[in-house]
């Protein structure tokens, strides 16, 4: 009861102490709030208005309303056309267009000829995603003209077409991807930091002294500290799930149960984390490096950006001791392809074993480094 | 080497030759909607080739004094002159010629003490031909030449202040200004400092202005300026200021009385400014020349023994900024109840036998012996590196212990568990609360912490907020408190749970003789009722207030006894009513020539 | 002493506390040098937007020869792991537990079809939750798709003819491998840790510890005081940059078509806007925890998402597209990207300098404005 007590206490000031300092206040509350805008803005994928530029020596009205076609879709805009050969590199190199689209003079008369007509595309590959994506883009604008040629000459279209159907995100919106990731990348970098400074601020302002001399144990101070992180991370999650549904439109599909549910022991995981580093950690300094050494891999390595699977075998193992992986998957099962608790059961349980063991060893390493 | 002589000198001689002039200057700090006035049409000017002392409570204005004298504050209104120099107008040609050693003189604890002296001479444009001459000097005078490779990082707290003070005289400015340059510094250090100061002023003609909190320090100075609540209250010779109080300082003992208790009583007494434990009497200042009447003091009890005493200018300060708040301390103290039950006398409470702590090789305490009884008041004395705090760690259970035996109230609280934790009170050395939670945050907190619920948490809540006065800043950030109530808040919460040992370590550093004062009233008040306490402390008039004491060096005990037995040793025929410090100092040094062996 | 020998005394007296400060201290270290490693690590091994051997499962309800021609043509793609399943139930239940990322579904009347109207069509079913892996992954199906028209056209002795054929040449990263163009790009983040995070800290950590009091009390000029900063961390960012560009190009093989000279003198460049960013963050923020985050929001994480780095800067919202136009990293990874993978082009590299250097000169006056050697200012 006395015990009981005692940690509430102990969870109230922390809470308190996070809250009544501005500086705190303003690493919870500022930074996700941009984050969440200019991750749920800026990162995205997606390609809109690339600009192109069109190099036609034809003068056919096949190569027009290809041309037409490319000038109607949404993810090109049309910067101008060109005349001669030496413009495509400067245009090109100085990054003034993404792609120049070059129609040979033959081009009208191949096709009326019932030849293959050639169309050339220069794409820029600094940035090979976006290379990619861009010559995906264009290449779904020539087979919709290809069918449609062939339909309206009465010619056979390739004999077996390709049926191609995403599913939990028709429209494949890049954001539908990276918003509800960000549910869990927030989380996670506010709890970290909530606990991996909690012991060494408490060490460097000299209050920690004076926790030890209370009749508190060290296991009542470690849960003490842990319930802020928890709690803050819930609020925090809370409030960005409803900005990912009210604010950016993602659907939520799933059962918010099953999320909650993860999301917990996806906080324990984190706040034992963090009560490590807060263990190791002798000043502010070594928590806030500790915790950023910590959580830049703890991202990458997550799924947040880019697929697990892509990454070699070796790094792939890597991530099973990251506990932001699970939680990925749980988040985006939820948002997108309506999860529930039995198909999650699987990232569940790693997380509360990742739990389990970083809040045993950092109430192991904090009662050896009080010794 | 003794301090020499001050000089008093006219008012005509003070008003040429001046070093640093200030007229009418005022500077008020804006924090949010709160502004605070440090200074108000300040004058003061300070004479060239003397040490001048600048003496106030936290909070006077001090340190901005210094800033300002600096070039690093502006001033809203009046003018400053360094040296002729117009300290607004020419800030980079004043620094050039001034040295400053702010209150936490920024060394570079990463950096050794060479490579700290090589920056400032650097900075301070330090000729290469000039440096080896000057690098000995110093080091010889601080005493740092044996350590010159050692990080700044690694020194104790006295060196480091002789570090700094080495760093600013690196180039010897012909104006020396000092912010409180002995906070927590040990009596040995703070001597030296003062004759590396009083060299300067002799050989270079340098003029030195210094902020001290302590008071006989204010004794060392050529002139003193006191200044309160950003005004002048007066400046003069120590002597200036003591004079007027000839008459109106005794020595009482009364045979029937503790010394506590008498001290009690007639610090409650109207009439009566100030009255503190001195050896084995109570010295008291009165109000006015006429000594009030005592009788109803000892009503039955015999009689007291009343003298005169030399008047100090600690007297003036305190007549001069107390006033009668005496009497209303002294009413607070009659709420401290009987906090504990009395047992039998002479139980040995805590017992400490054979202690050894060592880090690597290095044994920073060795066979500490001693033991306190309960009630008492004990104090540990020692340098600063002495092991004192370290032996206050293993006291409380937050340091392991390598060898020998510990025992608090039958523990020993680094195995013990959270009962016996919680039958002591500890109070750091720095105010370690919750900054940014308010007063009555912080007490809720302790009262939870200490297992105090319901009625008996909110009881004890209100008596701390009753008996030490924080009841008007109960909402208020504890950060924001002054540092006298930090103080207060700080002992409350080490109270909360009506603990029957108190430990108190340096409890009273930095803090103004004022709240000084106070605190002691408190610390006296609840050992009468039967709190043992054991406390460590800088300021060698405090040991005063101890029952026993041992002083330590080098981690090993050297002394042991009550503060009239030592000073019985260092009495002769020069000496003949010889202070704790004059003890202390004769200790240490004994200790330094003789090897090691405790007399 | 005359005041020029003086200043000079001044200059190195700081230059050299501050680098033995830095070699001191762990915390220095591990952001310049730990940091920029696990970093190029990270993004050299374990980060790549490509997508290879997508598990894809296969249902083929009635298999023959026409089926098994099509399943071959993705078992021969590189970018495939194929695991066929009996029926499509079985394949959607592996597909609700991740354990494909597509479905290729032939029904039975797939060879009827196929033969009698050509007119057969191939079912695909992607995961579309990472839009962009389920985008490239469409684009392989769809290369696979039309090798495969090829071939059967050509067993069965016709040729193929489309109206266009589009023949792609993508410039400057043929194998458009990601890793070419992330590896460089992170030499930006890596610079602007070390030139705004740790100088911003470091500024702070003088005003925290009460060293920055007792400086400016010293005849040393502000300029002085500054200069004799950032020169040490000048060169330690430039060093992190050295190694940076050496992981890349040994290590991780990224091409370095421009010329090193120029890439060194645009990362100097950017290194002073970086340690300008630094500065006056740290004229703002007097403790560390406030220095570190506000380094880390104003300047680490923009440098990650708005300058182009990752995503497409054009494809953001305007209003967005607009804030990316203060970003410094912006022009950095611009002339970065086009030096690694394009060579020299002088109309980039110097429009973006030209930038930079207008940024360093903002950033300088600023900082000139608001240091000064008073503590209330």
């Amino acid at each position: 009861m006395n015990t009981l007590r005692r940690i509430f206490a102990l969870a109230v000031k922390e809470l308190l102490a996070i809250l009544r300092d501005k500086k705190s206040r303003f690493v919870l509350i500022g930074p996700p709030i941009i984050q969440l805008i200019v991750f749920g803005y800026a990162a995205t994928f997606d390609l809109n208005n690339i600009p192109v530029a069109v190099y036609n020596e034809d003068s056919g009205a096949a190569s027009r309303v290809l041309v037409a076609r490319l000038v109607g879709s949404p993810h090109f805009d049309l910067v101008g056309h060109i005349e001669r050969d030496a413009q495509i590199a400067p245009l090109i190199d100085n990054k003034d267009v993404l792609m120049v689209l070059h129609l040979g003079p033959r081009f009208s008369a191949d096709l009326k000829r019932g030849k293959t007509a050639s169309a050339q595309l220069i794409i820029d590959g600094r940035n090979s995603n976006t290379a990619l994506l861009a010559l995906g883009y264009l290449r779904a604008i020539v087979t919709d003209f290809n069918i449609d040629w062939a339909r309206r000459h009465g010619k056979p279209g390739p004999p077996a077409t390709l049926q191609i159907r995403p599913w939990y995100n028709a429209n494949l919106l890049s954001r539908w991807f990276v918003v509800p990731g960000i549910v869990g990348l927030l989380t996670l970098v506010v709890t970290t930091i909530v606990t991996g400074l909690s012991v060494a601020r408490e060490r460097e302002a000299g209050t920690f002294d004076q926790l030890l001399v209370t009749p508190l144990r060290p296991v009542d101070i470690l849960i003490g500290k842990s319930i802020p992180g928890i709690l803050i991370g819930l609020i925090e999650g809370s409030f960005i799930i409803t900005m990912v549904v009210f604010w950016f439109e993602v659907p939520l599909r799933g059962s918010l149960g099953a999320l909650y549910i993860g999301m917990f022991l996806f906080l324990l995981s984190a706040v034992g984390i963090g009560l490590m580093i807060s263990s190791l950690a002798v000043t502010q300094q070594q928590g806030i490096l500790g915790t950023f050494l910590f959580l830049v891999p703890a991202v990458i390595l997550s799924g947040f950006a880019t697929p697990i699977s892509n990454m070699p075998e070796a790094v792939q193992y890597l991530t099973l001791i990251n506990p932001m992986r699970y939680f990925m998957v749980i988040v985006r099962g939820v948002f997108l392809e309506g999860d529930s608790y039995v198909l999650l059961f699987d990232q569940y349980w790693p997380m509360a074993i990742i739990a389990f063991v970083t809040l045993s060893l950092a109430g192991w390493l904090f009662r050896r480094r009080m010794n | 080497m003794p301090p020499p002589i001050a000089r008093s000198c006219s008012p005509t001689e003070v008003m040429n030759n001046a070093s640093l002039v200030f007229e009418g200057v005022s500077k008020t700090f804006t924090t949010g909607d709160r502004s605070v006035t440090a200074l108000q049409s300040l004058d003061i000017r300070i004479q060239a080739g003397k040490v001048t002392g600048l003496i106030g409570p936290d909070g006077a204005g001090k340190t901005t004094l210094m800033r300002l004298a600096a070039g690093l504050l502006l001033p809203d209104a009046g003018s400053i002159h360094a040296l002729g120099m117009d300290v607004v107008r020419q800030p980079l040609q004043v620094q050039s010629s001034v040295g400053y050693m702010p209150q936490r003189f920024g060394l570079y604890e990463d950096l050794s003490v060479q490579e700290n002296l090589e920056l400032y001479a650097d900075l301070q444009g330090l000729g290469r031909a000039e440096r080896a001459a000057s690098y000995q000097e110093l080091m010889h005078m601080t005493g740092l030449a044996p350590f010159t490779r050692r990080l700044a990082g690694r020194l104790s707290g006295g060196m480091k202040q002789k570090l700094g003070l080495a760093c600013t005289l690196v180039r010897p400015p012909r104006l020396l200004l000092l912010d409180e340059p002995t906070v927590g510094v040990d009596p040995v250090s703070r001597r030296e400092l003062w004759s590396i100061v009083y060299r300067q002023v002799k050989e270079q003609g340098m003029s030195v202005l210094l902020s001290t909190a302590y008071l006989d320090e204010a004794q060392r100075c050529d002139e003193v300026i006191l200044i309160h609540e950003g005004r002048r209250l007066g400046q003069g010779t120590p002597q200036y200021f003591s004079e007027p109080m000839r008459g109106r300082t005794f020595r009482v003992t009364a045979p029937g009385f503790t010394k506590r208790a008498l001290q009690a009583r007639l610090g409650a007494t109207p009439g009566i400014v100030d009255a503190i434990i001195e050896g084995e009497h109570v010295r008291i200042v009165t109000a006015d020349p006429r000594l009030p009447d005592l009788s109803p003091l000892t009503s039955g009890q015999g009689a007291l023994h009343i003298e005169p005493a030399e008047p100090i200018f600690e007297d003036a300060f305190i007549a001069a900024l107390k006033g009668d708040q005496a009497v209303a301390s002294a009413r607070q103290l009659s709420q401290f109840p009987q906090v504990a039950p009395v047992g039998p006398e002479q139980e040995a409470v805590i017992e400490v036998c054979g202690l050894e702590r060592r880090f690597g090789d290095f044994y920073a305490v060795k066979n500490v012996s001693f033991s306190v009884r309960r009630g008492e008041i004990f104090g540990l004395l020692g340098a600063n590196g002495a092991g004192k705090s370290t032996t206050f760690r293993m006291l409380c259970g937050l340091l392991p212990v390598s060898a020998g035996k510990v025992q608090v109230a039958g523990y020993d609280l680094h195995h013990a568990g959270a009962r016996a934790r919680g039958r002591l009170g500890y109070m750091a050395q720095r105010f370690s609360l919750y900054a940014n939670l308010s007063v009555l945050q912080n007490l809720r907190f302790f009262a939870s912490a200490y297992g105090l619920g319901g009625a008996r948490g909110r009881a004890r809540i209100a008596w701390a907020l009753e008996a030490f006065e924080l009841k008007e800043y109960s909402g208020d950030n504890s950060d924001d408190l002054p540092l006298g109530f930090k103080q207060r808040l700080a002992m409350a919460a080490a109270l909360m749970h009506e603990p029957d040992i108190l430990f108190l370590d340096e409890p009273t550093s930095g803090v103004d003789p004022l709240a000084r004062r106070e605190f002691w009233q408190r610390i006296n008040a609840l050992a009468e009722s039967g709190v043992t306490v054991l406390v460590t402390t800088h300021f060698m008039d405090e040991a005063n207030y101890c029952d026993r004491l041992v002083i330590m060096a080098e981690g090993e005990v050297l002394a042991r006894g009550t503060p009239a037995q030592m000073k019985a040793r260092f009495r002769s025929d020069e000496l003949s009513d010889p202070t704790m410090e004059d003890a202390f100092i004769g200790l240490i040094e004994a200790h330094e020539q003789g090897g090691g062996d405790a007399p | 002493m005359n005041e020029r020998a003086a200043s000079r005394m001044r200059l190195v007296g700081m230059i050299r506390k501050e680098s033995l400060q830095i070699l001191r201290d762990p915390s220095s270290i591990a952001i310049a040098f730990v940091m920029p490693v696990v970093l190029l690590l990270l993004f050299g091994y374990g980060v790549s937007l490509d997508a290879r051997h997508v598990p894809l499962a296969v249902v083929v309800e009635q298999p023959d020869t026409n089926t098994a021609s099509l399943i071959g043509s993705f078992q021969h793609s590189a970018y495939f792991n194929l695991k066929s399943f009996d029926s499509i139930h079985a394949a959607q239940q592996a597909f609700d537990l991740r354990e494909v990322f597509g479905i290729v579904w032939l029904r039975n009347d797939f060879s009827e079809q196929l033969l009698s109207r050509g007119n057969a069509s191939i079912g695909v079913i992607v995961n579309g939750v990472n839009a962009n892996q389920a985008r490239i992954t469409q684009g392989y199906i769809q290369g696979v798709w039309q090798v495969w028209l090829g071939h059967y056209a050509r067993s069965r002795g016709m040729e193929l003819t489309l109206p266009v054929a589009l023949a792609p040449r993508i410039w400057f990263n043929a194998a458009v491998s990601s890793r070419d163009f992330l590896v460089p790009g992170l030499i930006a983040l890596i610079m602007t840790l070390i030139g705004a995070l740790l100088t911003s800290m470091v500024v702070a950590r003088e005003w925290e510890r009460g060293t920055m009091e007792a400086l400016m009390v010293t005849p040393i000029r502000i300029g002085e005081l500054v200069i004799g900063k950032l020169v040490p961390y000048f060169v330690l960012g430039m060093g992190g940059m050295l190694l940076s560009v050496a992981t890349a190009v040994w290590l991780f093989e990224v091409p370095l078509r421009g010329s090193f000279w120029l890439l060194s003198a645009a990362s100097a460049l950017f290194m002073l806007v970086a340690l300008g960013m630094g500065l006056v963050i740290s004229v703002v923020a007097k403790n560390q925890f406030v220095a570190g985050q506000i380094a880390i929001v104003v300047t680490f994480l923009p440098a990650f998402i708005l300058s182009g780095f990752i995503f497409q800067i054009s494809s953001m919202p305007a209003a967005i597209q607009l804030i990316t136009h203060i970003i410094p990293a912006r022009y950095y990874v611009a002339i970065l990207q086009t030096l690694f993978l394009a060579g020299d082009i002088w109309p980039i590299v110097l429009s973006n300098c030209a930038v930079l250097a207008l940024m360093l000169f903002v950033l300088l006056a600023v900082a000139r404005r608001k240091l000064h050697k008073r503590l209330d200012a």
